[in-house]
């Protein structure tokens, strides 16, 4: 089988980029998992909202686009706090079970809402830019052609990780959330105000999905109202994959994961429609095989 | 003892006779708008009797009863759909022969989803109800959006994303309601019998389970399988009743399990009766909040139609009701004949001291 | 004194080998990572004995439970019971074929009835095991009665005699331990001490040889505990069983057990009667000792 080397580092960056958008969000699912032991199911959602924002920060408040992310990382931040307060906060004490069906609840909310609010048809990102041309521009390397918006994509979402690693490792509110995700009550007894934490891992998880579907808006210019059901759950599947809990692992997983799926598409090209079901079985093995993902470490129930 | 069981036997029965006659009189009076809303009713109370007898009795949450219900639906369809009607509609890719040729009756056909939807969920279930907690929940999504993207791509089997379409609406009152008797009767026998005992064990605390000789994987394996049977009966109802399989997202993906997720939360996790309670609600508030995704009027003013609103009061409905009302309508109870008796015998004694009051 | 002790110790063992060996613990090493939790157990229980196992916390206790229970494969070493090597077997086969455990946190099935806690454990009995084509290979009696349990269930066809004998029969026990008159109270609102005594009963209908007791006298006051020992014999009696204990409590011990082992950081370091291992210094240095400078901080 001769794969065409074109095609091959064409896919390898397409990887890397659809990679570091899922390292994006599950970045998300690993920290509020850390913390609050919750799958938030409604990230992918959360995500779409983030498009939205700035879709209609561009298009009606008529920002400037680097603005209008801006403004979509905030409103959305703001979401995420929301969320956080209104429908997973009375839960706190509740069976595990309750706060994930509650979180399959706020997706749907989320969906519907949109729906209502934003209609149920596709809306093109790309009426956010002065300039559409910049979309459709690309760097000529031999006979590679390769979009400009990877670039821009792949520089973003690794600044994105520094300045996430930055606050995590290096901020007194970092050393704060790795408290909390080790003991929240001993953290809630050294005087650290658990519930402000958790509003901020909220805030930071949900600006990263904001900006992460920003980006993915660039690269797939129509979005509706479920647009972030499979991200969302491929973030999820990345998140395990590198072990839940762990950031390191979250964002190996998310570039692995988008790597692996490009590379599936290149090598048989027939299989492309089968991308996503190849995900989940990944998913599956994992799970099974490796429980605690790559990078996680592995908790067994006392007897 | 067997005096009150021979009561609630006769009691059963009498309701099965009360609900014979008013489905015959409904079938006659009723117009089709509202016999297509009644045996939706029933079609949605298979679903959520069938979910909940995995995720509320046995206690493991599985996000999968869509995949079953689609496994439930094509197959019902491409055995009803005449052989030419297959082969005229199979416009990208012919049928393979064996699809293209066979044909059953509804019943058989109906029974045939069923069997084929468990045979799916024995086959999922050995690798998914290993795990546990949310990690069983989100793989259970995966391989129900598996069988969905399968549906989607396998041209000469289900006609991908073209969907079938023209299938004869065999579903009535009848063949609804029907299964759902049969599905209620088998999910009750099952849970009043040490069978029942054991997966309520397992739903309270499964290594216990596991230490009083209860083998765990084969009980839950028992019960989704049970589970995905009855979910391919609703499925092959559902088909027949809409005419029509599109495998998208929104129809037969993950929306369709949160519908049942949403009628199972309403109705009480655990409770059966709940569950039917809860599917009837849900088909109702269906169709009833239709209103305002057509032009309205509220308090004198008129509002244009607006789009996707039953799903937003529905999706307010599911999150109030998990915050606030946690137990549902039911909570884990059984709405028995006990209950019932006993309620009127407090709304008797209640009147008769207001009665006295005065 | 002390010798005089030993020399009773060296004569009372040829007089135990005439009795039936039930559990054979064959070299037993459980490894967790680096951890060592139990270190080459090797020991056996006779038929009828109350077997006490003691030592403070984290010296392997449970572990060892576990390892006989099937819950956890020991990473060296067998267990024997009744002359079939249950190691590899998973927990509810090892029930199956006889041991019945309770443990140290409670885990009753709090939303069921107390008859139903009762009733679940007969289950194994009903539904079929996979463990007896074990028993039927070694040339045991099956247990399982009849087939077919599943449709006769959902059909009840030829099934509520079985309820209703299976229902008597758990009332029996029920009575034997005196909580017939509960038998319609949800698990999870009787008192701690009735809790402890149902997880017994749940063991007890599951029909054991062997009853393993995790910590019984946990949380209970000394007159509590003074009944639960009287009550131990009693059950050991009136349903022939072979059981063994595992306590904290000095007391309950000395109380009950004709012969006792101590654990520390998972080995054996002692065993003996009661009497034999009061004075035996290795238990007061590393086991007392420890109490007492617990109690003195």
């Amino acid at each position: 089988m001769t794969i065409n080397f074109t095609i091959f580092i064409q896919n390898l960056l397409n990887g890397l980029m659809v990679g570091g958008l899922y390292a994006l969000i599950a970045v998300g699912y690993t920290m509020v998992y850390g913390i609050l032991g919750l799958i938030n199911f409604a990230f992918g959602d959360i995500m779409a909202m983030g498009i939205y924002f700035a879709y209609y920060g561009a298009t009606l408040i008529r920002l400037n686009f680097p603005f209008a992310i801006v403004f979509s990382l905030i409103t959305t931040a703001v979401l995420g706090i929301l969320i956080d307060r209104l429908a997973y906060k009375p839960l706190r004490n509740a069976p595990r079970i309750s706060a994930l069906i509650t979180a399959i609840g706020v997706s749907f909310f989320i969906e519907s809402f949109a729906v209502v609010f934003f209609g149920p048809n596709y809306k093109p990102f790309l009426d956010v830019l002065e300039d559409k041309t910049i979309a459709f521009q690309s760097f000529i390397i031999g006979n590679v052609y390769i979009p400009k918006i990877i670039f821009i994509i792949l520089g973003v979402t690794a600044a994105a990780l520094v300045v996430l690693f930055l606050i995590v490792y290096r901020t007194k509110i970092g050393m704060a959330m790795r408290a909390i995700s080790a003991d929240i009550p001993t953290t809630s007894l050294m005087g650290i105000n658990v519930d402000m934490v958790i509003g901020v891992t909220f805030a930071i998880s949900s600006a990263l999905a904001a900006l992460a579907g920003v980006m993915w808006a660039l690269r797939y210019p129509s979005f509706y109202p479920y647009t972030g059901f499979v991200p969302g759950l491929k973030a999820f599947i990345a998140a395990v994959l590198g072990g839940i809990g762990s950031i390191g692992g979250a964002v190996l997983g998310g570039i692995l994961l988008g790597v692996i799926e490009m590379m599936l598409i290149t090598f048989f090209p027939t299989l492309m429609q089968y991308k996503d079901a190849f995900s989940f079985i990944i998913l599956i093995i994992i799970l099974l095989v490796k429980p605690a993902g790559l990078l996680g470490k592995r908790t067994v129930e006392k007897v | 003892m067997t005096k009150k069981a021979k009561r609630d036997t006769t009691l059963t029965v009498l309701l099965i006779i009360g609900m014979i006659i008013f489905l015959q009189v409904a079938n006659t009076t009723f117009d089709s708008y509202e016999k297509q809303v009644l045996s939706l009713m029933a079609i949605y109370g298979i679903m959520a009797v069938s979910l909940n007898l995995v995720n509320g009795i046995t206690g493991i949450f599985s996000l999968g009863h869509a995949g079953f219900i689609l496994l439930g639906a094509y197959t019902s369809a491409l055995l009803t759909i005449p052989s030419e009607q297959k082969i005229a509609m199979f416009i990208i890719q012919p049928p393979s022969p064996l699809i293209a040729n066979l044909h059953a009756d509804f019943l058989t056909a109906t029974i045939m989803g069923g069997l084929v939807a468990a045979f799916g969920a024995f086959i999922i279930g050995f690798p998914v109800l290993r795990l546990s907690g949310d990690y069983l929940a989100i793989a259970s999504l995966g391989f129900s959006e598996v069988l969905r993207i399968f549906a989607l791509n396998l041209q000469s089997v289900t006609n991908g994303s073209l969907g079938l379409k023209g299938i004869p609406n065999y579903t009535n009152v009848w063949w609804s309601w029907g299964w759902l008797v049969v599905t209620v009767i088998f999910v009750v026998s099952l849970v009043k019998s040490s069978y029942g005992r054991a997966l309520l064990a397992i739903r309270d605390n499964s290594i216990a389970a596991e230490a009083m000789g209860i083998n765990v994987f084969k009980h839950t394996l028992l019960s989704f399988v049970i589970s995905a049977f009855f979910a391919g009966v609703s499925g092959a109802l559902y088909a027949h009743w809409l005419t029509t399989i599109d495998p998208r997202i929104t129809t037969f993906g993950p929306t369709l399990t949160y519908y049942v997720l949403i009628m199972v939360v309403l109705g009480g996790l655990g409770s059966i009766t709940g569950s039917v309670v809860g599917a009837v609600l849900f088909a109702f508030l269906m169709e009833w909040l239709r209103v305002f995704e057509q032009p309205f009027t509220l308090f004198g003013r008129s509002f244009p139609a607006i789009q996707g609103m039953r799903m937003l009061v529905l999706s307010v409905l599911f999150v109030v009701t998990m915050i606030v009302w946690k137990r549902g309508i039911f909570g884990r109870s059984e709405l028995t004949w006990d209950a019932i008796i006993n309620f009127f015998k407090k709304f008797g004694k209640k009147a008769d001291e207001r009665g006295v009051g005065k | 004194m002390i010798q005089d002790n030993e020399r009773n110790g060296k004569n009372g063992k040829p007089d135990k080998k005439e009795k039936n060996i039930v559990l054979k613990m064959d070299h037993i090493t459980m490894q967790f990572g680096g951890l060592t939790a139990v270190d080459d157990f090797d020991n056996v229980v006779y038929e009828g004995e109350i077997l006490g196992i003691i030592g403070p916390n984290g010296a392997g206790k449970t572990t060892a439970f576990n390892v006989i229970t099937g819950i956890y494969y020991p990473t060296k070493g067998r267990v024997i019971f009744d002359g079939i090597d249950i190691t590899p077997y998973r927990p509810h086969q090892v029930t199956h074929l006889g041991i019945a455990r309770t443990f140290q946190n409670i885990r009753l099935f709090a939303n069921l009835t107390v008859i139903d806690n009762v009733l679940v454990a007969q289950h194994h009995l009903l539904s079929g095991n996979d463990a007896d084509a074990l028993l039927k290979k070694n040339g045991k009696e099956k247990k399982v009665r009849g087939h077919l349990w599943f449709w006769r269930a959902v059909t009840k066809i030829g099934y509520n005699k079985t309820e209703r004998k299976m229902k008597e029969e758990a009332m029996r026990i029920l009575k034997k331990l005196e909580l017939d008159n509960l038998s319609h109270e949800k698990a999870s609102s009787l008192p701690y001490g009735q809790q402890r005594k149902l997880e017994i009963a749940r063991a007890l209908a599951t029909e054991p040889k062997l009853l393993l007791l995790d910590e019984p006298a946990a949380g209970m006051n000394p007159r509590e505990s003074e009944e639960l020992l009287q009550f131990i014999k009693y059950i050991r009696d009136e349903f022939k069983l072979t059981i063994i204990l595992i306590e904290h409590d000095m007391k309950v011990v000395m109380g009950v057990c004709e012969r006792i082992i101590v654990m520390d950081s998972g080995k054996i370091i002692a065993e003996g009667t009661p009497e034999e291992i009061s004075k035996n210094p290795k238990v007061i240095e590393a086991y007392l000792g420890k109490e007492w400078e617990y109690a003195g901080a």
